[in-house]
């Protein structure tokens, strides 16, 4: 009789027999001799870590119980493997062009790289994975039980031993699941390992099968007549069970986080899936082709109230065949193992990539290049996890009290991460799906899946029996397994419709009436058409990058040894001109898969980001990029508008500045020629009245003639304020038109007249009086002014020898236009510019002017509105006056 | 499958064999798109049996009869389909089968 130490011994050597599969895939593998490892029979093998200790035990039990039902289970997955060309293909090319690391990563990748939704998941698969790892204990335990009835020396407690087992599957899963961090390793050897468990445990399995078929019954004629002469024996289905379990399967054997595991992450190769599509389902079908004959054996042979979950160990040992047995136990190890190793790897992956890396990142400053050890983080992070995890198992059994069936704890786990599926196939086909209505349905399923299933299947502990018999306080509407009143359905039906129901209802509501952000959007359009686009993911350009910050990195994750192995590898394949490998696109993606293996897709990316300097363009970049240049181009325009204010202002500032300049010169000038206009009359009127206030003796005569210099040198100064004043009133702006109508005939008759009058000069002036009749309204003194001072300036310069000064008016366009022109020699060309201005004189002082007469001349012309101008080339000195014609009612 | 297309004669035209190629794998690919429907289908059809109601019920050893058998059809028509479809895309590796495939 095989004792427990045996039982002990023997899981131990097996355990062994795994690391050393493990080891020798792993060697092979990096002596690149594994071609096969990555074969379509390991990727299917692989898939078959959905047949866990609860299919190995507990489909015989069920079928014990329900007949058929237990073959629901198996169906959900062949369906889903044979529409491989419409689900799973496209989550797989997903998967892979994205780079998934989990589930969770795919649906928070999906909707818009959303670490809440990613926490989402990672919580509910830790949740939904709690009674799964409950069960793998459950079945260990019972097996472990059955044994040690059998034993002789009853040293067996079963409370004792469920904590024995979990403990040692937690060390178990952290020694496997989190033996080194690289990718590539960790996967030949665990992939091939749990292979060779899913051949372990086909195998026993058959094996009792054959042996209960041929061995006890007796053949397959006599087996079939006693399974219809046994209690199950007609065909005794409830419907809404056997649709809702083949859907349930088929929902979780996509969604739970172990088969995401192998199914999508691990997958080398995607047209391993059309071989798995047949391959896998003929698994299945051999695994649960012996489990009906297996339970009517054992129906038939065991003693009645023996666990028909044990029927798998107790049939074979109940006929002394102790060695299929133990065959029989090692299978269902197998299958406890590997779910186990797998389950852990997936979770504590989800849990250290999406719970601690974000919270360790960003606690630690400088993200990239970190100090200290990344891969201790990680490993610590995953182990612990995993002892986390094993430890919800280990409560969850405890408090479910270990007593409930198989198969309905794992159906529990499975409606738990079936609702994630309304978010998963809503992304991959629903560009409208949004992280709003993913968030907003996961939340609902799982509070429902909560309440109605989780919380009742652990007993009264967390819920107690009134809340399930009348509802919390007492509303007979709530209660867990007859939500809104609707009673007689099976419990499980009940909670996994409505959960799913109201998910998927809550899910597109919330997805119509959100609007997603254009990562999301870009997300969706990459997921829904992933064949469309992006067969490749997206690749760095590696520039700028720096080799050494990337070694120190790497250094940091892989450790010193394989971060340098790897770097020497490259380089060597680069040429081997240098120590480090030039920073091509091609080597930074896989260092970057390299590190993504260690620390996670979204980490290891952002890593390397940034330390290339972000020269792989996410669309956040562009988004960014986008933001910013439109902001550069606003500013830049209040840029240009500004320096285009300034530039004008500093035009007007120079105008100004100029200006003031020459109004400068122009006052230094003025005060300079006033003086010197001043200081002359008053240097002759002092001399001659010192000479006779000094001079005693002076004659009458000499007395007389020496005040009348003083007094025209007086009369000239007076004249000189007078117009200096004249000037300035003028200038300033300050003059009062005396405004009134003539013609021009009369104003130049008196201003003719009076220029000429006294005057010893013989000017003739010429005029055609006829020409002259125009009217004028303007201040007829201050044109007369002007008209003498021409008149005289003739009188005085012309230097002709019969002086005659031409008069001619026109009537042109409105204007008056009033010619004087004489026939002298005229004004130099260079003196013309200046003949307006104050205190110009041509030809010296012989006329004793202070030069004021032009500029009075013009000053005033131009408050009456008018202009005055010399005309050049007129044969002597021409002025043209233009002075506006009278108004209209004064013409009338 | 014809395999006609794996050499071809240099006088023919390549035209019409990949033609007919492309249609033969299209309907493949209905097929196999198909394929889960019927598996649906015959997996209800059990709903339909009769309650079992004394002994004139459904025998359970003719229910497991149709049930892996209805199983073994399924994983049959699939193997032949990942066959053709093996074959279908390693005989046009040039192409884009994807392209090709998804109408």
């Amino acid at each position: 009789m095989a004792t427990l130490n045996v039982l002990i011994l023997v899981c131990l050597g097996y355990v062994v027999l795994l690391f050393g599969v493990a080891f020798a895939a792993d060697r092979l593998a990096a002596a690149g001799k594994g071609a096969w490892l990555r074969s379509p029979l390991i990727y299917t093998l692989s898939l078959s870590i959905y047949c866990t200790a609860w299919t190995f035990y507990g489909a015989v039990g069920n079928a014990a119980r329900s007949g058929l039902e237990f073959v629901t289970i198996y169906l959900g997955p062949t369906l889903v493997m044979i529409s491989w060309w419409w689900g799973l293909r496209k989550l797989v090319r997903v998967g892979r062009s994205q780079r998934v690391t989990s589930i969770a990563d795919l649906i928070s990748s999906r909707y818009g790289k959303s670490n809440t939704l990613a926490i989402g998941v990672t919580i509910l698969a830790v949740l939904g994975g709690t009674p799964y790892i409950a069960l793998q204990l459950q079945s260990i335990t019972l097996s472990f039980s059955i044994f040690a009835e059998a034993d002789p020396t009853g040293l067996y407690r079963e409370g004792s031993s469920v904590f024995w087992v979990a403990a040692g599957l937690a060390v178990f899963a952290i020694l496997f699941g989190t033996r080194n961090l690289d990718a590539n390793e960790r996967h030949h050897g665990v992939v091939t390992a749990i292979a060779v468990e899913s051949v372990v445990k086909l195998f026993a399995l058959l094996a009792v099968g054959i042996f209960v078929v041929w061995g006890i019954a007796g053949g397959v004629e006599p087996m079939m007549d006693r399974i219809d002469a046994s209690e199950i024996g007609q065909w005794n289905v409830d419907a809404g069970r056997w649709t809702t379990f083949v859907f349930l399967s088929a929902a979780a054997f996509v969604c739970l986080p172990r088969m995401f595991q192998v199914m999508v992450v691990e997958n080398a190769d995607e047209a391993h899936l059309r071989t798995a599509a047949w391959a896998f389902p003929l698994y299945l079908l051999l695994m649960s082709l012996f489990v009906v004959p297996i339970a009517v054996v054992g129906l038939d042979l065991l003693p009645d109230g023996s666990n028909p979950d044990l029927f798998v160990l107790t049939v074979p040992l109940s006929q002394g065949n102790e060695w299929l047995a133990m065959l029989s136990f090692i299978g269902g190890f197998s299958s406890a193992t590997s779910m186990v190793i797998v389950t852990a790897m997936a979770l504590s992956t989800m849990v250290s990539n999406h719970v601690v890396m974000p919270i360790w990142l960003s606690t630690q400053e400088g993200g990239g290049s970190v100090s200290g050890d990344v891969r201790n983080v990680v490993l610590m992070a995953r182990r612990v996890s995993i002892a986390v995890i094993m430890a919800f198992g280990y409560y969850y059994y405890r408090l479910s009290g270990g007593g409930a069936a198989l198969a309905s704890i794992g159906l529990v786990a499975f409606a738990g991460i079936s609702q994630i599926l309304p978010a998963l196939v809503g992304g991959l086909f629903w560009r409208g799906a949004t992280r709003t209505g993913a968030l907003v349905g996961l939340t609902t399923g799982f509070l429902l899946w909560i309440y109605t299933l989780l919380l009742p299947g652990m007993g009264g502990v967390l819920m107690t029996d009134s809340v399930l018999q009348h509802g919390p306080f007492g509303l007979g509407w709530l209660r867990p397994q007859a939500l809104f009143g609707i009673e007689g359905m099976d419990p499980m039906v009940h909670a996994v419709m409505w959960s799913l129901s109201l998910n998927t209802m809550a899910f597109c509501v919330a997805s119509l009436l959100s609007f997603p952000s254009p990562l999301e959007r870009l997300q969706g359009a990459q997921f829904v058409n992933v064949f469309d686009h992006s067969v490749a993911p997206r690749g760095w350009s590696g520039s700028v990058a720096q080799s050494e910050d990337l070694m120190i990195m790497t250094q940091r994750i892989l450790g010193a040894g394989p971060a340098q192995e790897f770097f020497q590898a490259e380089a060597q394949q680069q040429g081997g001109r240098t120590r480090l490998p030039e920073p091509t696109p091609v080597f930074l993606e896989r260092l970057e898969r390299e590190l993504s293996g260690s620390v996670g897709a979204a980490t290891a990316h952002a890593m390397i980001g940034q330390i290339v300097g972000g020269s792989s363009v996410s669309v956040e970049d562009l988004l960014a990029v986008a933001d910013e240049s439109a902001q550069l181009l606003e500013y830049s325009s209040q840029l240009e508008v500004k320096s285009a204010e300034l530039s004008r202002t500093a035009r007007q500032l120079r105008e100004a500045n100029t200006k003031l300049t020459q109004i400068s010169e122009q006052k230094d000038s003025f005060l300079s020629q006033v003086s010197h206009e001043l200081r002359t009359p008053m240097t002759s009127i002092r001399a001659f009245s010192e000479i006779m206030r000094d001079t005693d003796g002076l004659s009458v005569q000499e007395q007389t003639r020496y005040a009348a210099i003083i007094h025209d040198e007086a009369l000239r100064l007076t004249r000189l304020l007078d117009d200096l004043l004249d000037l300035s009133v003028l200038e300033s702006g300050r003059v009062s038109l005396n405004m009134g109508g003539d013609t021009l005939r009369s104003v130049l008759d008196r201003a003719v007249s009076s220029a000429l009058a006294g005057g010893s000069h013989t000017l003739t002036v010429r005029r055609s009086i006829a020409s002259e009749r125009l009217p004028l309204h303007t201040d007829l003194d201050r044109l007369g002014q002007v008209f003498i001072n021409l008149i005289t300036n003739a009188q005085k310069y012309c230097d002709a020898d019969e002086p005659v000064l031409t008069i001619s008016a026109h009537d042109v366009g409105g204007q008056v236009v009033v010619d004087f022109t004489d026939n002298g020699s005229g004004i130099p060309p260079e003196a013309q510019s200046m003949v307006f201005e104050k205190f110009a004189r041509i030809g010296g002082d012989k006329a004793g002017g202070a030069g004021l007469g032009l500029a009075i001349c013009r000053e005033i012309i131009q408050r009456l509105g008018g202009e005055i101008t010399y005309l050049p080339g007129q044969g002597g000195a021409a002025f043209r006056v233009r002075v506006p014609l009278a108004y209209r009612q004064a013409a009338q | 499958m014809s395999n006609g297309g794996d050499r071809q004669p240099p006088g023919v035209r390549p035209s019409l064999f990949l033609e007919r190629q492309s249609y033969r794998r299209r309907r493949l690919m209905d097929a196999a798109r198909l394929l889960p429907i019927l598996g649906a289908a015959l997996i209800a059809i059990p709903l339909l049996w009769p309650e079992s109601e004394g002994d004139n019920g459904v025998p359970l050893s003719s229910a497991m009869f149709y049930i892996f058998f209805c199983w073994g059809l399924l994983i049959g028509v699939s193997l032949i389909f990942g066959f053709a479809a093996r074959r279908s895309a390693s005989r046009d590796d040039a192409e884009s089968d994807a392209d090709k495939w998804q109408r």
